[in-house]
C-alpha cells in the first residue's frame, strides 16, 4: 500500500545537493546550536528544530524564524559528529516555506529573496538601489533613517552605481532560464 | 606570465571597487593576468538559493562555461562567489544527469560546460599558485609592527571542500607574515559577519559585527584585513551604525588583503582603490612608507 511521505522525510527531498547523512541520524548533541552565532535570535536553535522535523512537528517548523536568521556560514555543518548538512538544511526549509507561502509575519527574508531573484532574471546582475524597497519600509524610523544616511555616505563616496548594469546577451540569459523553469509571459 | 578566468562578482562593479582594483594591480605584479569573464552574470549569491536551487546552479554553471571556453582556470576575490562557483563545479562534475540537464539550458547562450577547469579564490592563488615565499620576495616595503587581524570570514574555509584544515587554517596568517606584518590571533578570526542578514535581520547582524569588532580591538589590532566584499562592507560601512546601536566608539580601519599587499609591494595607495574608506587608513599608510 502506498503510503504519504512524512514532513521529515519531504524536507529531506529537498536537499538535492547536499550531500550529508540523512537527518535521522541526528544524535541531539547540540553542537551547532551551540556553534550558531545566531542561536540567540532564534525561536527554536538548530538542535530542536531538527528533533521537531524528526518528530513531524510540521506545524511549528514552519512557523519558526530559526532559517531566516541562518546566514549560511555552515560553522554548523562543518562540525556536526553526524555529518549532516544543517546549513543545507536551513536553504531547504527556506525553500520550502516559499512554496508554502508561509513564514512568520514579520520575515523579511521571503520577500527579499523573491526580489533578487526577479530581479536577477531581469537585468543579469544584481544592483542594490531596485533591492530596497524590499525591505527598507518594514524597517523602524531610526533604522531608516540610519540605512539613509549609510546609503548617501556610499553614493558620495563613489560605491553606488548609478546605471543598473545589465548584460549583453540578456536574451540569451533569459531564455537560458526559461529551459530551467519556464515562465511563459510573466518577466 | 599564468592567466587566470576572473570573476569579479556584483559587490566589485562598485561597492568594492577597491578590492578589484587592488587584485588588479597585485596580480599583476607577480606576473598573473586576471582575464575578466565575458559578459559574466550574477552568481546568486546566498540568496538565489532560498529560492530554487536548480536555477541558481545554472545561473553558476554559466559564467563556469565561459571561463571555460577561454581556457583559464576560474578565479573570484569574493567568498560567496567563489563557493558557490566551487561547489556547482563539484556538482556538475560528479553528477551527469544534472550536467545535462544544465547544458541543455546553456545550449541558449550556445554554451557547454564539460568540467575541465578548478575554481579558486584569489587568495588560493596568491598562496597556492604563487607561493608565499614568492611574496615575500616581492615585498619592497614590508608592514613593519603594523597589527593586522585575519578575518578569513565563512565561505572561503566552509563547507569544507577536501582534507583542509576547516577550524584552524592558517594560509591567511602566512600570508600576512610574508608582507612584513604582524598577524594577530583573535577569537573571532572564523566567525560570521552576518553576510546578507545586515539587509534581513539587522539587529542580528549588527551584533555579529560588533562581537567581532571588539574581539579584534581587545587585541590592539590596527587594521582588520578581509578577503571578501560583503565582510568589509559590513564591518566597516556598518561600523558607525554599530556605534549608536550598542555606545560603542569603534574606528578601526577594514582592508582588503590585496590592498595591504600592494602598500607591502610598494605600488601607490591611489591604485589600490585606497580612499574611498569610511573609516580613515592613514596611520595604516605610514607603516609603508619605508622601503626595505
Amino acid at each position: 500500500m502506498a503510503t504519504r511521505p512524512t514532513f521529515s522525510e519531504e524536507v529531506s527531498n529537498l536537499m538535492h545537493a547536499s550531500h550529508g547523512n540523512p537527518l535521522k541520524t541526528c544524535i541531539q548533541c547540540g553542537t551547532c546550536s551551540g556553534t550558531c552565532p545566531v542561536a540567540e535570535f532564534m525561536d527554536h536553535t538548530p538542535r530542536r528544530l531538527i528533533g521537531l522535523i524528526n518528530a513531524n512537528q510540521k506545524e511549528d517548523v514552519l512557523e519558526s524564524n530559526t532559517y531566516w536568521y541562518c546566514a549560511s556560514c555552515f560553522h554548523c555543518t562543518v562540525r556536526c559528529p553526524s555529518e549532516i548538512d544543517i546549513a543545507g538544511l536551513m536553504y531547504s526549509l527556506k525553500r520550502y516555506s516559499i512554496w508554502k507561502h508561509q513564514y512568520p509575519e514579520d520575515a523579511i527574508g521571503p520577500v527579499f529573496s523573491e526580489t533578487f531573484v526577479k530581479s536577477i532574471l531581469r537585468s543579469g546582475r544584481s544592483y542594490e538601489p531596485v533591492l530596497a524597497p524590499s525591505y527598507i519600509f518594514s524597517y523602524g524610523v531610526r533604522e531608516f533613517l540610519n540605512e539613509a544616511a549609510t546609503a548617501t555616505n556610499l553614493m558620495l563616496k563613489g560605491r553606488i552605481p548609478v546605471i543598473p548594469p545589465r548584460l549583453k546577451r540578456l536574451e540569451n540569459f533569459k531564455k537560458m532560464a526559461d529551459r530551467i523553469i519556464p515562465m511563459g509571459g510573466a518577466k | 606570465m599564468s592567466t587566470y578566468s576572473y570573476f569579479p562578482g556584483c559587490s566589485l562593479e562598485k561597492m568594492a571597487l577597491s578590492y578589484h582594483q587592488s587584485a588588479m594591480q597585485t596580480t599583476n605584479a607577480v606576473g598573473i593576468e586576471l582575464k575578466e569573464i565575458d559578459d559574466w552574470n550574477c552568481c546568486g549569491a546566498t540568496t538565489y538559493f532560498h529560492v530554487d536551487e536548480l536555477l541558481a546552479t545554472t545561473l553558476v554553471a554559466r559564467n563556469l562555461a565561459i571561463a571555460e571556453e577561454a581556457g583559464h582556470d576560474f578565479v573570484a576575490p569574493c567568498s560567496a562567489c567563489f563557493k558557490n562557483a566551487y561547489f556547482a563545479s563539484k556538482y556538475l562534475k560528479e553528477d551527469e544527469d544534472l550536467a545535462n540537464h544544465i547544458n541543455y539550458a546553456l545550449e541558449q547562450d550556445n554554451l557547454k560546460f564539460s568540467g575541465s577547469i578548478e575554481v579558486k579564490h584569489l587568495m588560493e592563488v596568491f598562496v597556492d599558485d604563487v607561493g608565499v615565499e614568492e611574496i615575500q620576495e616581492r615585498t619592497t616595503h614590508p608592514l613593519k609592527g603594523l597589527r593586522v587581524a585575519p578575518y578569513y570570514g565563512c565561505q572561503i574555509v566552509r563547507p569544507k571542500k577536501d582534507h583542509e584544515d576547516v577550524e584552524n587554517p592558517q594560509f591567511f596568517e602566512e600570508l600576512i607574515t610574508a608582507i612584513g606584518a604582524d598577524a594577530i590571533n583573535y577569537a573571532y578570526r572564523l566567525r560570521c559577519c552576518g553576510g546578507s542578514l545586515i539587509i534581513t535581520s539587522r539587529e542580528a547582524a549588527l551584533t555579529l559585527v560588533r562581537n567581532l569588532l571588539q574581539s579584534a580591538v581587545d587585541i590592539e589590532a590596527d587594521v582588520i584585513a578581509t578577503a571578501c566584499p560583503l565582510c568589509q562592507t559590513n564591518l566597516e560601512v556598518y561600523q558607525m551604525q554599530v556605534n549608536q546601536e550598542f555606545g560603542t566608539d569603534f574606528s578601526i580601519p577594514i582592508m582588503y588583503f590585496t590592498q595591504l599587499m600592494g602598500l607591502a609591494m610598494g605600488l601607490p595607495k591611489k591604485k589600490l582603490g585606497i580612499g574611498t574608506e569610511f573609516i580613515s587608513t592613514d596611520k595604516i599608510l605610514t607603516y609603508a612608507k619605508e622601503a626595505a
